[in-house]
């Protein structure tokens, strides 16, 4: 579900720390040194980056292609390499009949059983293309957030820590507490109030 | 600030009870809304309520769902305990309408459906479009988030204890189920 979707989720982030100035440069080149790289000939099994949201699958930051209005907009791409465990299963049993019938022996060490079970994984992943997922991102610099056009977990984390390296700033999940302490103009007081709450029971 | 891993799980609680808060307000309060959001026109539950129930290690866990599903069961569930974790909500500005669901737990928003915007004729109408789907994404979302900064100020208020949660009972138990 992307941004134009009919339908989208959204996960909230709110900014914090400065960007570097120039900021527009130092976005552009957090986001191309980050962006994503094709694995489809290496043996990798998993690759994350950044990638153009119009394009996703030739990704592009030269000028302001990334911006829209007083937006940035851009996507979180995820390549993994999945291979059914049925084919690892059948590939490991070939070779360690290989190996045995060559050495002789009747049994393979747990050791060089791992070894074998690594080999075929690396072999079967320069033979198995990667599978893209691309998440859709759009960050308001002047406002300080971002918002993320997915819920998935495993997405977010990896965008938290990709934004993080790209471009030397976290990003903080906004929940009650965090909309609480950053964004509901609260005093000290009355956030010193909401960290004492506890749960009210509504059962008599 | 609190390690932001301890503040979710230690607070999740003010989710639920946001959104407890909020299907008492549907039901009961509803001038609530005219204060939080003039423009508003229409807040409703939507097609799907969820409620869980921790007794002891146990979680039991309750999904309303269907359009015109009553909510009879969540109000039983809430007199055993439950808290309101999942909320589809249908809002309506003028004669425009938006569909979520707000999970009180992290406030992750799903599902959320906004008013048609024109058909994309042109690689060029993509710009426009997007200011004008993120324009409409963000009525919604800026909803949600004053309907909270209320909430969180009446939660820290002495009106809490002393208002709010004995209506929320009386609520709870007195309405008919």
């Amino acid at each position: 579900m992307g941004l134009l979707s009919s339908t989208v989720s959204v996960t909230r982030y709110r900014v914090e720390g400065e960007i570097e100035a120039p900021v527009m440069e130092t976005i552009t080149a957090g986001l191309k040194k980050n962006a994503i790289s094709e694995i489809d000939d290496e043996d990798s099994d998993k690759s994350v980056g950044w990638t153009s949201f119009e394009t996703p699958f030739t990704p592009s930051f030269d000028g302001d292609s990334f911006v829209i209005g007083p937006y940035l907009v851009f996507s979180l791409r995820i390549d993994k390499k999945t291979i059914p465990s049925k084919i690892i299963k059948k590939h490991f049993s070939m070779e360690v009949a290989k190996r045995l019938a060559e050495t002789g022996r009747d049994h393979l060490s747990k050791k060089e059983k791992q070894e074998i079970k690594d080999h075929v994984i690396q072999v079967l992943s320069l033979r198995i293309p990667a599978t893209p997922n691309v998440y859709d991102l759009l960050w308001s610099v002047e406002n300080g957030w971002v918002w993320m056009f997915s819920n998935q977990k495993a997405a977010n984390e990896e965008l938290e820590t990709l934004f993080a390296r790209s471009f030397k700033a976290t990003l903080i999940r906004l929940f009650p507490y965090t909309i609480a302490e950053l964004t509901a103009d609260l005093s000290p007081e009355d956030r010193d109030v909401v960290a004492k709450l506890t749960p009210t029971r509504f059962m008599e | 600030m609190l390690d932001v891993a301890v503040a979710y799980n230690r607070y999740k609680f003010l989710g639920f009870e946001f959104l407890t808060w909020l299907w008492y307000s549907i039901e009961e309060n509803r001038e609530v809304f005219k204060t939080v959001e003039p423009e508003l026109t229409v807040l409703e539950i939507g097609n799907r309520l969820v409620l869980e129930n921790r007794v002891q290690d146990a979680l039991e866990s309750i999904t309303i769902k269907g359009d015109d599903a009553g909510l009879e069961e969540g109000l039983i569930a809430l007199r055993k305990g439950a808290v309101v974790t999942e909320m589809n909500l249908i809002c309506k500005f003028e004669d425009s309408e938006w569909r979520l669901t707000l999970k009180g737990e992290s406030f992750d928003i799903a599902g959320l459906k906004t008013p048609e915007s024109g058909p994309l004729e042109t690689s060029e109408d993509i710009e426009g479009r997007l200011l004008e789907k993120v324009f409409l994404d963000e009525k919604a979302i800026e909803l949600v988030d004053k309907l909270y900064r209320y909430f969180i100020r009446l939660r820290i208020s002495n009106d809490w204890n002393e208002t709010v949660v004995p209506r929320l009972r009386k609520w709870i138990y007195e309405k008919e189920s």
